[in-house]
Order: structure tokens, then sequence, then C-alpha cells
């Protein structure tokens, strides 16, 4: 018999998958709509939580690797957002009659630039944060919050030493303002290449990890790391490669989420991080697919709750992760542990 | 007896600021099934976990196939040919049977033959081949846990406990995969409460106190000797039976 013959032969059981969580998503949808009225400010609003949703996930995606991985609480993952913001606007700026040209071509490629550009440069200063700051604090969660918290605190003030301490405006290219009218319903064109990208790293980050070795090594490595290492895998410089592209995630990330403000500060990162902190919590701490689920939760209480009732839009995630946690304590697809 | 493929000589591990091995002293013959007996809190998990790097020795000498491997990196030990089943079984429950068998072969796919033979000895891994371990019963998860450890030949396998909590009718499955693997010449290593499933397998047998070997001898030795049994097991016979 040879091994595909097994494989095929051996092919009788699946796992049967637990579903009731993705229902909450379309849920809030369909709740908010007689709460909303009009549906065409309906749609507004929620394909403004996708796209807000997929950029957060984008950020949070690396970061609830890196935790699952190692244990790693990693506070400064905010520097890499901004820095990977402002190294972007860097490439876009003097790439203005790109950004100002009507080829929707000329846009993409200044933004392609862009985004290269930042992803690598959060992807090297991710090496260097690992080695520099996180290696020599392993294992030890106190020392983490407080030298990577002292880590994003001097990568705002170096930004403010790069660029300058005022607000910077992030240049839109000029195909991207807008929106694309479909009868009543205006869908903004920026939201929607934010909801394809969200989608596109979603999608990869599946393949890579249902589909390749290393994927599988990441899985397992979150679940029990000693176990890897007894197989045989140095997990070390697995987790050095998952830092490394979470931070340059973080990057784009940033990247996406300065363009959908267009305006941008040192401390866009920071800013941005009590809603990445409550999505990897709500999503179940190392799971990828909790936290795209819980990136799209968290942007559809904030953006419903900021139409219907403004003054609880602040502690309406808050109240959100209350709400899943009592139901799931452990986040919504909590991870295997050992 | 044939040369030792393991020599441990007054290794001593500490954990935090617990002395818990304290110069253990520990030869193990190649192609032998080796038994580490001993009352809970002896040593015996510590002994095999600073074996696999796991836990650093502080002090002593650790031999593998004539390599030190005392205070190496966990993954180096394995690559050395070493095999690890703990005591948790250490499944990755999220991963599929098929997957966690996929990383257990290092050196690329699972060789076809091989499986056949881990199928025969565990026929339940077949029939559940595409669930997440985490849903196996105990038992399965176990089989797993040792299928996984020996999916690549390996020099030595280090095994822990593999009866705890385990219904009889699958420990008669255990025995028969333990004993294909003896006369396939597998090093084995064996931690073990079940003092007849020990003396069922065992060909030389070590027993732990305080963490310390205070005796070792041929199993055979051990298991016609009730009195020495009583004397090394204590009170815990009557459970090891």
């Amino acid at each position: 018999m040879t091994t595909t013959s097994i494989l095929a032969a051996a092919d009788l059981s699946k796992a049967p998958r637990d579903l009731l969580p993705v229902l909450i998503a379309p849920i809030m949808v369909l709740v908010a709509l007689p709460l909303v009225g009009s549906p065409t400010t309906w749609v507004t609003l929620t394909v403004a939580a996708l796209a807000m949703g997929m950029m957060i996930f984008v950020i949070a995606s690396g970061l609830t690797l890196i935790f699952g991985l190692m244990d790693v609480l990693n506070f400064g993952h905010g520097a890499f957002i901004a820095i990977g913001a402002y190294i972007a606007m860097t490439v876009l700026v003097p790439l203005s009659g790109w950004i100002q040209s009507d080829a929707l071509t000329l846009n993409l490629a200044a933004l392609l630039l862009a985004v290269t550009a930042a992803m690598v440069g959060t992807g090297l200063l991710g090496w260097c944060f690992e080695r520099v700051i996180v290696r020599p604090v392993y294992g030890q969660h106190l020392k983490q919050i407080l030298i990577t918290m002292g880590g994003l605190i001097v990568a705002e003030q170096l930004i403010h030493v790069a660029w300058g301490g005022d607000q910077k405006p992030m240049p839109l290219p000029n195909g991207l303002r807008g929106a694309i009218t479909i009868g009543d319903f205006a869908l903004e064109k920026f939201r929607l290449l934010a909801v394809a990208v969200g989608l596109t790293v979603f999608t990869v980050m599946q393949l890579v990890l249902n589909r390749t070795k290393v994927g599988l090594l990441i899985r397992a490595g979150v679940e029990n790391r000693e176990m890897v290492e007894a197989l045989g895998y140095r997990i070390r410089q697995l987790f050095v490669g998952v830092f490394v592209a979470g931070s340059a995630l973080a990057g784009l990330g940033g990247t996406m989420w300065a363009l959908y403000r267009e305006t941008l500060t040192a401390a866009i990162g920071g800013d941005v991080m009590v809603m990445v902190f409550i999505v990897i919590i709500i999503g179940g701490l190392g799971s990828v697919g909790g936290c795209f689920l819980g990136a799209i939760l968290v942007a559809l209480m904030a953006n419903y709750t900021g139409y219907l009732a403004p003054k609880i839009a602040v502690a309406s995630n808050i109240l959100l992760m209350v709400a899943i946690l009592m139901w799931r304590p452990q986040g919504l697809y909590p991870v295997a542990r050992r | 007896m044939s040369e030792p493929i393991l020599n441990l000589q007054g290794v001593h591990t500490h954990i935090g600021q617990y002395h818990i091995l304290q110069g253990v002293d520990l030869v193990v013959p190649r192609g032998a099934l080796t038994v580490l007996l001993g009352r809970n809190g002896a040593g015996k998990t510590t002994t095999l976990r600073t074996i696999m790097g796991l836990w650093p020795p502080s002090q002593g000498t650790i031999t593998f196939d004539g390599q030190a491997i005392g205070g190496r990196a966990t993954p180096d030990i394995a690559r050395a040919g070493i095999g690890y089943v703990p005591e948790s079984m250490g499944v990755f429950a999220d991963l599929t049977v098929a997957e966690n068998m996929r990383l257990a072969a290092r050196l690329g796919a699972p060789d076809a033959a091989r499986l056949d033979w881990i199928f025969g000895l565990f026929p339940a891994l077949k029939r559940f081949w595409q669930l997440p371990a985490g849903l196996l019963s105990g038992g399965q998860k176990q089989m797993l846990s040792i299928a996984r450890a020996i999916v690549e030949p390996k020099a030595l396998l280090l095994v822990d406990e593999p009866t705890k909590g385990i219904a009889p009718a699958i420990i008669e499955g255990m025995i028969t995969a333990f004993n294909e693997l003896k006369r396939e010449r597998t090093t084995i290593l064996l931690v073990e409460q079940n003092f007849r499933f020990a003396a069922s397998l065992g060909d030389t047998v070590a027993v732990m106190d305080d963490g310390r070997i205070v005796h070792r001898s041929t199993m055979q030795a051990l298991a016609a000797d009730s009195e020495l049994q009583a004397r090394l097991l204590g009170l815990s016979l009557a459970a090891h039976q």
C-alpha cells in the first residue's frame, strides 16, 4: 500500500467545525439594520467596519502569533505601525506626481512602492527589536511589558527626531479617493481596497499555516513549543521569522491605517493598540482565525455604536470583550495548550 | 551485556531552588529496553527531561552514542537520534493526526512502508487520520505520541509513563508495539509505574529514589525477587501491580 492510498483510504473522519462564533458577525449586521434605519447608511457603516476590521486584522495577526508562539507580550508592536506609516509617507511624498496622476496604475505603483518599503523597513526593525529588546526577556512577562513599552516610547521619540513632532498629512492616491456608486449605495474606493488587502493577507496566512510545513510548525509551536523542539526543530529561528513577518504586517497595517485617516502622528501606533489587544484577546491568543473574526466584530461594534450611541462608543468594545469572555473565557477560538 | 548507548554519570539537575537529581548514574545498554522505576517524585521524569535537554543538568555528564549531549539544546539532542514521548503525550491537539505525523517526519514525508507498519501497531490512527488530535481518546493520543516518536527510526526512545490513565485493552496493544520495537533493536528507556507492564517488557531495570539510582539489575532478577521489590518500591508496590 502506498502512502497516497493510505491517506485516501484513511480519510474517514473530519473534525466537526465550531461555527457558532462565526454567526455573531452576521447576527450583529442584521440586528444593526433596523436600528440604523436607512439601508444606505447601514451599508456605508458596514463596509467602513469591514475595512477597519481588515486593517486591524493585518496589524493584529502578527502580534497574536508572536504571543502564541513564544508567550511574548510585545507592547512595542505599535512602534512598527507608526514607523511603517512614516516610511510609507516618506516614499509617497516624493512620488506626488504619481499619486496625483489620473492613471490608476501610477497610483497603485506608488502605493506598492510605499507598502514594500514600509514592510521591509519594519521587518528589519522587527529583527533588531527581537534580538536586542525581546530576546533577553523570554519567559519574563513583567520585564517584557516594561521593556517593550519602553521600546515603543523610544521609537515614538525617534520618530519625532527623524520626522518632526507635528502631525503629517498622508497623501492618498487620487485613484483611491471618492466612491463607487451602486444604486443608492456609495462604497468608498479605499475601503474596498482595505477589505481586499485584509482578505488577501488572511488567505495567504491560512494557506501558509495549513498547507506548508513552516505553517504546521507555527501552529504546533503556538500549542506546545517544547514538544516542537523535542521533535528536532529549532523554534527560536522560527520565532525570529514570525516576529519579522508580524512586524512587517504591522508596517503594512500602519500604512493602510494612516492612509485611511489621511494624517499621521508618532502616536498612531499606540492609539490603535488598545483595539488590537481587544481583538487578539477576543479571538483567542495565538489564533489567526479568531483574530480575523475578532477584528471584524470590534470594527462592526465601533462603527454601529459610533453612529447609534456615540456616548458609549468608546466603551463598546470593552463591553463586547467582557461579553465574549463571559461566554468563552479563552476567546472565540482558543488555541489548545499543553 | 552490550555496550551502552546512553550513559549518565553524576548528573544533578536543579529546577529553580529545588535540587531534583542528586547524582544520577545510569547506563542504558544498546538494543535493550531499560525500565526506570521509582516512587512519585523520585526524579524519573526529570531524568528523561534532563537527557532531552528540556531541563539542563547543573553537574555531571550525559553521553549518547559516544557524544557528550549534556547541556546541548533540545533540537540538537533530538537530531542526534533520540525520540521522546512525554508523560503529557505532547500531541498537537489543533493539528490532525496526519499533520502530527507529518511534523514528526523531520527528514521528509513519512515513509510509506514505515507508516504501514505503524498502522499495523496502532490501527486507530489510520481510522482517525484526518481528525484533530485533540478529539482522540487518551489511549489514542498515547498511540499517536508513540507513533510520532517512531515515524523515523530512532537510536533511542525515551518514553514517560505510557500506561498512565490508559485502558487495559490499549495497554495490551502497547505491549505488542514495544515488543515490535524491541525486535527492531530500538533502544528504549521506559519510565513506568505499572510494574506488571514494565516486567513484561523490560530487559534491564533501574530504580530511583530521592534523585538517585538506588538499584540496577536485569528485570528478570527484580521480577523474581518479591522481597527486593518490596524493599525498593515500598508501599507503592501494590499500586504497581
